[in-house]
């Protein structure tokens, strides 16, 4: 595959295709629809199935019962439409069917706008839906890297049958940037020891989230947080750049980080002895590096295309080890480096004028 | 004690496509009859290896341990679209949705209007007992007018909740649907009827015809608060003035397929 | 190095076009390049830009609020853009329909009759090449030859003279832009 000008929405699909996804159900909705179009000439070229469903709430339901069949299955949205999924993504974490999502995030809260945002943080990372769990979700900051997070997203989804997301918004997904793609993976079939293929010479196999008996559904529940403990533990993911003796780390994910990477050069041109960490699993959260760096910095400075939602994890991770303060633009707002800069600046020179951290 | 002496003819026997396990279903409650014409069905076309169906939210939501198939559960209302979801993947297995009256004509309408109106190559099986049963006993979208119910304790007044939705008529006025038909379970002869409905319903699905369902007026003697033999003249006096007993939509190649 | 670049300008004058166009073209010349556009709900005549970085280096931010180059389709957006570009950079002005005096002196400023000028060479959809070609001769972001060569294989498989025509308008934007005397030295 040769390095290509690919728009991010395109991208994430044509990603998606490469990593075999076998089904695609969705719904039109600015800014991901590209996504969607995409789908829709090219699974049927592939004789894949695609179907443009009456609701995101239909769509994610079609990713559940393909899902239960054990093929890779995905849908797209952008934060409204997202909302509209949440009843699926309880059932499929409930039935541990591996589905990949991807949500282009938009301006809210309620209809919101159609410009980029991270305003969905806690509803991806906390409990997308009702019950006691966590989704996978993978956060790229590039067209490049949403590609590979696609491909990671449907081994994540396959080895942990389990719910991941994709977290882009609408910058990532608008934006066109030089991109190759991987190599087109054969499709295999997939969980013949679960999937409902029919029951032929075995006993019939039930996908069903219901648990009547409560002791039973305690255990179900254990079984889940056993698995999200794994994930949990071995599926953290960060990038930093800087690091090694900075003083005061900037923390941004996605679109927000890589913005705020610009301004943390402008920062060390300046003298600055400022990092970057930027989170690429937003749950599982990098804790365990950041924490690390907690003992390090004197301060961390969250960035978020929102009113700080991110910042309460790095606050956990932080352990109130050192400050953490916060720079946000929200409604949509993208920030540009310049006030990023400011930001920096300002918290860089209250930490010089405190006495130096043991 | 061995009998071997008398020879022995089966008359009467579970189908395959049930499992041989107790129901959880009221006394005089017509889903057993609807499971069991459904299982004969999939027996008498030799697919239940190659079947898969898709209980609802509601009292039959325990319907994957009664058919001796690969099942699944959906949320309320969207059976139509996991089922899609199945049957766009594996085209060549056998799809089917168990649906009540909440669960497809009231949260899941739209659900199952647009499963029908793309010509989802799938069967429903509509169960309508015009009440919410397993939430005991509330207005459903089919409830009758004047029929009392906990959420319409004066019996339903149209001036405030509407009229019952006619999902057959109403599917069978999409250009997508291939077979339609309205059938009732509350006497032998309607029972027959109904299996044979059902029958062209699967056949339909089988042929790759589109999208087929029988609705199946169903009896619910716990909420109506009448005896099972009440209750089935209850369906036979009150229910099926109001939805008759029809075929609704019968494309030209499944009255082809009825023939034969 | 690294440009930031903005084009501005009504929907349908080729604005998104023009970005895509040095964004291909960087790729093309190996160079680093993300492209981003302003996106609304106005499917066709409302406000558009985008936004281009080049850069020898990856990029980190997409997103700039000081520019180094702007090129203003109409009087909006010289009206947004002028204030914003970065001391000693570039204004390319679509002298046709922006009415409105400049009044920087810390950056150049070229002004271009492309839309005279692409009308008079039969096709108004020709501004957006004149007003990159003669950004170009300022500031040569890439390459005007890459460029040609580029512009050719996006119109792929469409008439020849569409070929020429836009050919010819690259070659004279970049004319004009060489010619032009920019207004911070005549100041």
């Amino acid at each position: 595959m040769a390095v290509e000008l690919m728009k991010g929405n395109v991208a994430l699909a044509e990603a998606a295709i490469c990593a075999g996804v076998q089904a695609y159900f969705g719904y039109p909705i600015t800014p991901q629809t590209e996504l969607l179009e995409h789908m829709a000439k090219r699974m049927p070229e592939l004789g894949r199935a695609f179907v443009q469903a009456e609701s995101e709430v239909a769509a994610i339901n079609m990713v559940y019962g393909a899902a239960c069949a054990g093929v890779r299955a995905m849908t797209s949205s952008s934060s409204p439409g997202i909302s509209l999924m949440q009843e699926g993504f309880s059932y499929i974490a409930a039935s541990e069917v591996p589905c990949v999502v991807v949500d282009v995030m938009r301006g809210g809260p309620g209809l919101g706008n159609i410009q980029p945002s991270q305003s969905d943080y806690f509803q991806l990372t906390r409990s997308a839906g009702h019950g006691d769990y966590h989704a996978i979700a993978l956060a790229p900051a590039s067209v490049q890297e949403a590609i590979d997070l696609m491909g990671l997203a449907f081994d994540l989804a396959d080895k942990y049958r389990h719910l991941v997301f994709v977290v882009a918004d609408g910058l990532i997904g608008q934006m066109m940037e030089p991109a190759e793609l991987p190599p087109m993976q054969p499709i295999t079939r997939r969980h013949d020891d679960w999937a409902l293929t029919g029951a032929d010479g075995r006993a019939p196999h039930v996908i069903t989230s219901l648990q009547l008996n409560a002791p039973d559904l305690e255990a179900l529940n254990q079984r889940l947080q056993a698995k999200l403990r794994i994930i949990h533990d071995t599926e953290q993911r960060s990038t930093e750049m800087l690091t090694d003796d900075a003083q005061l780390v900037v923390v941004g994910f996605g679109t927000a980080g890589r913005i705020a990477q610009t301004a943390v050069q402008q920062a060390r041109r300046e003298g600055m002895k400022v990092g970057l960490f930027r989170p690429i699993t937003l749950w599982p959260f990098p804790e365990k590096r950041l924490s690390a760096l907690a003992d390090q910095v004197s301060a961390f400075l969250v960035v978020e295309m929102n009113t700080g939602q991110m910042i309460e994890d790095v606050r956990l991770a932080a352990g109130g080890q050192v400050p953490v303060t916060f720079y946000g633009r929200t409604g949509g707002v993208v920030p540009v480096p310049e006030e990023i800069y400011d930001a920096i600046r300002d918290l860089y020179r209250k930490l010089q004028s405190r006495p130096a951290r043991e | 004690m061995t009998i071997s002496a008398v020879e022995e003819k089966v008359v009467y026997q579970r189908p395959e496509s049930l499992s041989d396990v107790p129901t959880h279903y009221c006394p005089g409650c017509t889903h057993g009859i609807a499971h069991r014409l459904v299982a004969e069905v999939l027996d008498e076309l030799g697919v239940r290896e190659r079947t898969i169906g898709i209980a609802p939210v509601g009292c039959s939501v325990f319907a994957y341990k009664y058919f001796n198939v690969d099942s699944a559960v959906a949320a309320h209302g969207r059976a139509p679209a996991m089922a899609t979801g199945i049957k766009r993947v594996l085209p060549d297995r056998v799809v089917f949705t168990y649906q009540g009256d909440g669960d497809l004509a009231a949260i899941g309408l739209a659900e199952i209007v647009h499963a029908a109106t793309r010509g989802e190559n799938i069967t429903t099986i509509f169960i309508n007992n015009a009440i919410y049963g397993m939430t005991g006993g509330q207005m459903a979208p089919t409830t009758l007018p004047g029929q009392h119910t906990t959420s319409s304790p004066g019996g339903r007044d149209i001036e405030i909740t509407g009229f019952p939705v006619r999902m057959a008529e109403l599917l069978a006025g999409l250009t997508g649907t291939a077979y339609v038909a309205r059938r009732s379970l509350h006497n032998v002869k309607e029972i027959n009827r109904a299996k044979k409905a059902i029958r062209t319903a699967f056949e339909t699905q089988l042929a790759g015809l589109g999208f087929a369902m029988v609705e199946l007026l169903s009896s619910c003697p716990t909420n109506w608060h009448l005896s099972p033999p009440e209750a089935l003249q209850w369906i036979e006096d009150y229910m099926v003035p109001y939805y008759p007993l029809s075929d609704y939509k019968v494309i030209e190649p499944v009255q082809d397929l009825m023939k034969r | 190095m690294q440009e930031e670049i903005i084009f501005a300008g009504f929907g349908g004058q080729g604005v998104l076009f023009a970005g895509q166009l040095l964004a291909y073209t960087a790729l093309a010349e190996g160079k680093h390049v993300t492209w981003i556009p302003s996106y609304g709900p106005e499917m066709r005549g409302g406000t558009a830009n985008c936004t281009v970085v080049v850069s020898d280096e990856p990029i980190g931010s997409p997103v700039t609020k000081h520019p180094s180059i702007a090129v203003v389709f109409n009087n909006p957006s010289l009206e947004k853009y002028e204030e914003l570009v970065k001391p000693g950079g570039l204004l390319v002005v679509n002298q046709s329909l922006i009415t409105i005096e400049t009044h920087r002196t810390d950056i150049t400023i070229v002004r271009i009759p492309a839309t005279a000028l692409a009308s008079e060479m039969g096709d108004v959809r020709l501004t957006n090449m004149l007003l990159f070609s003669a950004m170009l001769a300022q500031r040569p972001v890439v390459s005007l030859e890459t460029a040609q060569e580029v512009l050719l294989e996006k119109l792929g498989a469409r008439k020849a003279e569409m070929h020429a025509l836009n050919l010819a308008a690259l070659a004279r934007g970049w004319e004009l832009g060489r010619e032009a005397t920019p207004a911070s030295e005549s100041a």
